[in-house]
């Protein structure tokens, strides 16, 4: 590929992720300024696709993946929450629920400035330079010129089940935790809580009295 | 010892750190602002987007030989998913208990 060639493929690809960029943003805005809930649960899942989409022009096609099912069904399961627990879930009734936006809006501009100038004022090209000569991790070659790109999936993986191990440990064991945590926080007191592990109680223990009876 | 190519230039890491940046401010904004609960999460969730997108970028701009930058995005992937099964439990345990559904209304540890 010639150097002509190498510009042009650059300016698509900044192009490309320019575009993508934008819909990401501007369906994360959307979120919070569109009435309907269910409209605005579906703005976030778009989001997350189009910053899938980014992903997957880096060449990391499994985590793309991941993020567009993982969050295909995070974003269903919350469209039944937004319907169950908020007042306004179709947008018929114009509200708005918001409180201290002109203190947030200030602290989000903060954030987005400082980040911003952060990353146009930091020397890349010297971060660049740094890392592509520094040590490897036993993964393969790295800062040669034999070193061969690992195909990103295959190189999470060996991550996740090598060098980075403890991640994985520690993911598993927040999964676990999470599962048990939000199932007994889920659960409703159950006709054993009120009346005992036999059910041999004659008036169920409730924290506020008066409930049915058996 | 000839450098291993990044695989982008570092003006197009620059942009999705910028798109990044975006998606985090705007999530700040949510979750400060929003009264609904569900609405709060939402909000966090487009900062850990956010995170996911800068990982992915600095992976393919710095270091793509090493795996880093993968296993930050895979971080971030988890940390979106408790924190969504950990916020609606805690959500369908405080409505349950006191009918409460928006943040205003649940400042029992507020100083």
């Amino acid at each position: 590929m010639n150097a002509d060639a190498v510009a042009v493929s650059g300016v698509v690809d900044l192009v490309g992720v320019g575009a993508l960029g934008a819909v990401a943003v501007a369906l994360g805005v959307a979120v919070f300024v569109v009435d309907s809930m269910a409209r605005a649960t579906f703005a976030l899942l778009g989001s997350f696709v189009a910053v899938a989409g980014l992903l997957w022009t880096l060449g990391l096609a499994y985590l793309g993946a991941v993020t567009v099912l993982m969050m295909t069904v995070e974003m269903a399961v919350m469209a039944v929450f937004m319907v169950a627990f908020m007042m306004n879930p179709a947008g018929l009734m114009p509200m708005t629920m918001v409180h201290a936006g002109r203190s947030a809006a200030a602290v989000a501009t903060t954030v987005f400035v400082v980040l911003v100038v952060g990353v146009w004022v930091v020397d890349w090209s010297a971060v660049v330079a740094g890392a592509s000569t520094a040590t490897g991790d036993g993964m393969g070659p790295t800062g040669s010129a034999g070193a061969a790109m690992v195909e990103p999936t295959l190189q999470v993986g060996r991550a996740v089940m090598g060098s980075h191990m403890l991640v994985m440990l520690v993911v598993g064991v927040t999964l676990l935790a999470t599962i048990l945590a939000a199932t007994v926080l889920a659960t409703d007191r159950g006709r054993y809580d009120r009346f005992g592990d036999d059910l041999s109680r004659r008036r169920p223990d409730d924290p506020v009295t008066g409930g049915l009876p058996r | 010892m000839t450098a291993v190519q990044p695989l982008i230039d570092p003006l197009t890491m620059q942009v999705l750190l910028s798109v990044a940046a975006a998606l985090v401010a705007v999530g700040v904004f949510g979750a400060l602002s929003q009264q609904s609960v569900v609405m709060v999460m939402m909000g966090l969730e487009l900062v850990v987007n956010g995170v996911l997108l800068a990982g992915g970028g600095a992976w393919a701009a710095i270091s793509p030989t090493r795996p880093d930058g993968q296993v930050l995005v895979v971080m971030g992937l988890v940390v979106m998913a408790v924190e969504m099964a950990m916020g609606f439990a805690v959500v369908l345990a405080i409505y349950r208990a006191r009918q409460v559904d928006m943040v205003d209304m649940a400042t029992d540890l507020s100083g």
